[in-house]
């Protein structure tokens, strides 16, 4: 039903000013209920709806504005003098003292003060209501704690392109400031106008860091010298080794010639423990290994050529890329290869040639982080491929104790100060583990997600509890440990050295076994004395056999005692039988050896 | 004024008393036993201290009033005794 309202208004009158005037109401249109409607319409009886009878309530986020802080102090200046004395005069303020103790207020107000006083003074000297009642008792060690950590801080790099965080280092005295190396692993792909400033960190301020190194070239590794904490080196990206002192200021104190350093970026620097605390070395991915004095940073003192051939090619070098060395064996050190290698290698061998001791199998992938164990230096730790491995240096064919195959790369790992059995990882999906072996082998007794992107790099803190890691996009995070994995457990090193043997004399074993193998399948090529060689290794080999059993239960019952004794709980030890084993073991020992486990499991439960 | 000197002089004596002081309403130390700057340093910061407290205890109860400030530290205890005009401060160190 349409409502029209029609006027008329003549054309003459048209743009005419409007005059407006004031008039009653007019009804134009009055519609009539109509109560026929009503009938298209039914009542619903009864009508649902839906109430809720709770708090109103509202949501508001309030970020906090960086706060700004400077330290300022005050001086306390004398004052309050009455204008006519004047405070420095000795005379004036005597003759002013003078004058107010005659006035009898003083008097009274002393007396009156000094009898309260005495009465306090005496009540403090009667008895001492601070004192330490409860001495002898001593905080009960809380060790079923479960393992925890958390964030603290977190250091961005303040750059607009944004760099991955390749190496830190702690610094020596007090740790309270870190030095973050910034870099751009991908080849040829860092993008046009990255900064190559590294930064050193107070972390107290995460807002700013203290200081900007600038190299000429991006910064891979970056160390402080632990005898002298002002300096510090730094290796990078196109080969050459710079050197800082950080009371000089931010530009390189020293840089080596570019024609003496590495053809590669250098992914190594380590500090060497001289008199002098002047020496280094560094490794690079093109094969060679520099020792370096930072007074003369000209050329390096000595190179050597990582060619396992033992020919000193260059072309046959493998890449190094990790560095291992432990002030506690100074003539030592070891090579994490590209290819997968591990060199270990005698730095006073008298030929090159000898330099290089011997290799070990290593991983799939390059190796990226190379550790010894502070506790027990003759196992090292290192990481690779998916896995991380445990190496002892008498068994030098596999490893003697390994993690499974994970989803995400492994990149860096650290053994923990002050726990011989604590080591922690970082893989490319940003997640940090932290593994205790005397507690869980198979999986890490904590696992974080620290960031979404790949963590790069990790550095433990002397003391065990702080952690930090840099990721890809430049950010460095700060986390502290529960204290349960960073304070040493008792019995701990008696545990983690126990195994550490036991997983070496199992793998000894089954090199021994692998070797009998070897020259039992020599023999056999070699024709002639066939049988009588295959009835001497058949024998000895059952001989081996049973002698490799023999031990193998000796050494669970010994545990299983020492479990019982020590009363704390492990899982079972993980029955990883290699497939060669499967190939050379009868089948009853197999057999023997599981109905074996069964009962230790049982016994254990 | 020789009761002053007796009383100040005996309070002094105690055991583990370190220092004495009166200082007045506008913070001038009268009378001390301990060297100038740290005796002005006393007097402006705990004047402060004393005038607050006293206003604390006001503000909570009008009829109240503050008759004595006890202050324990780690190392010894500020003890001071505040008067309309006058304050009596001293610093003892309690032992045990």
């Amino acid at each position: 039903m349409e409502i029209v309202y029609v006027y008329v208004k003549k054309r003459s009158e048209f743009g005419k000013q409007c005059n407006f005037s004031d008039r009653q109401a007019e009804l134009n249109i009055d519609i009539m209920p109509n109560p026929e409607l009503a009938e298209q319409f039914v009542e619903r009886n009864p009508v649902d709806t839906g109430i809720q009878c709770s708090v109103s309530m509202s949501e508001h986020e309030a970020n906090t504005e960086r706060f700004e802080m400077e330290t300022r102090g005050v001086n306390h200046v004398e004052g309050g003098w009455p204008k006519d004395v004047n405070p420095l005069e000795l005379e004036q303020t005597i003759r002013f003292r003078k004058k107010v103790e005659k006035d009898e207020n003083y008097v009274n107000a002393i007396m009156q003060l000094g009898s309260i006083m005495e009465h306090c003074i005496k009540q403090n000297n009667a008895i001492d209501i601070y004192e330490e009642y409860f001495n002898d008792e001593e905080a009960v060690e809380v060790m079923e704690e479960a393992p925890s950590a958390k964030t603290i801080n977190v250091f961005r790099d303040p750059q607009e392109i944004k760099r991955a965080a390749t190496h830190l280092s702690w610094h020596p005295d007090g740790n309270r400031k870190l030095a973050v190396a910034y870099s751009c692993l991908d080849f040829q792909r860092a993008p046009v106008g990255m900064s190559s400033d590294s930064y050193i960190w107070d972390l107290e301020n995460p807002n700013k860091p203290e200081l900007a190194l600038k190299p000429s070239s991006p910064l891979v590794t970056l160390e402080f010298n632990p005898k002298d904490s002002h300096v510090l080196l730094g290796g990078c990206y196109n080969g050459q080794i710079a050197c800082w002192d950080t009371r000089k200021g931010s530009l390189v104190a020293e840089l080596s010639t570019i024609e003496f350093s590495h053809r590669d970026p250098v992914y190594g620097t380590i500090w060497l423990q001289s008199k002098t605390g002047t020496e280094c070395f560094s490794a690079s991915t093109d094969g060679q290994v520099m020792w370096w004095d930072i007074r003369k940073m000209s050329e390096p003192t000595e190179v050597v050529i990582m060619d396992i051939t033992k020919k000193e090619q260059l072309e046959n070098a493998l890449g190094a890329i990790s560095l291992e060395f432990e002030s506690t064996l100074p003539t030592k050190f070891m090579v994490g290869t590209e290819q997968g290698i591990i060199i270990s290698c005698n730095r006073k061998a008298k030929t090159s040639a000898e330099k290089i001791v011997c290799t070990f199998p290593g991983h799939h992938g390059p190796i990226y982080a190379l550790q010894r164990n502070p506790f027990y230096p003759k196992n090292f730790l290192t990481v690779g491929d998916w896995t991380a491995r445990i190496w002892s240096e008498d068994s030098r064919e596999s490893s003697i104790m390994w993690t499974k195959y994970h989803m995400a790369y492994l990149t860096d790992a650290a053994w923990s100060p002050m726990r011989p059995a604590v080591f922690f990882t970082t893989k490319m999906d940003g997640t940090l583990d932290i593994w205790d072996f005397v507690f869980k082998q198979c999986d890490p007794a904590l696992s974080l997600k620290v960031c979404d992107e790949a963590l790069f790099c990790l550095r433990v803190q002397d003391n065990g509890c702080l952690i930090a890691c840099g990721s890809q996009l430049g950010t460095t995070t700060l986390l502290e440990v529960s204290s349960g994995l960073s304070t040493l457990q008792r019995n701990e090193k008696n545990v983690a050295s126990s195994m550490f043997e036991r997983e070496t004399r199992r793998e000894k074993i089954l090199e021994a076994r692998h070797r009998e193998m070897r020259l039992k399948e020599k023999g056999k090529a070699e024709g002639r004395d066939e049988e009588q060689t295959d009835e001497d290794l058949a024998i000895d080999l059952e001989a081996l056999v049973s002698k490799a059993e023999e031990e193998f239960f000796d050494i669970i019952f010994a545990e299983l005692k020492k479990k019982e004794a020590d009363a704390i709980k492990l899982t079972p030890m993980p029955q990883q039988s290699s497939p060669e084993e499967d190939q050379a073991v009868e089948e009853g020992e197999e057999a023997a050896r599981e109905g074996k486990s069964e009962e230790v499991e049982e016994e254990l439960a | 004024q020789a009761e002053v000197e007796e009383t100040l002089k005996r309070i002094q004596s105690h055991k583990g008393v370190i220092g004495t002081m009166v200082v007045n309403a506008e913070g001038i130390p009268i009378r001390t036993t301990l060297d100038n700057s740290t005796t002005v340093q006393y007097a402006g910061l705990l004047h402060h201290l004393t005038m607050k407290a006293k206003s604390t205890v006001r503000d909570i109860d009008p009829q109240n009033d503050l008759t004595f400030l006890r202050i324990r530290s780690k190392k010894h205890e500020i003890m001071v005794a505040p008067d309309k005009e006058y304050l009596l401060i001293v610093i003892q160190n309690p032992c045990e």
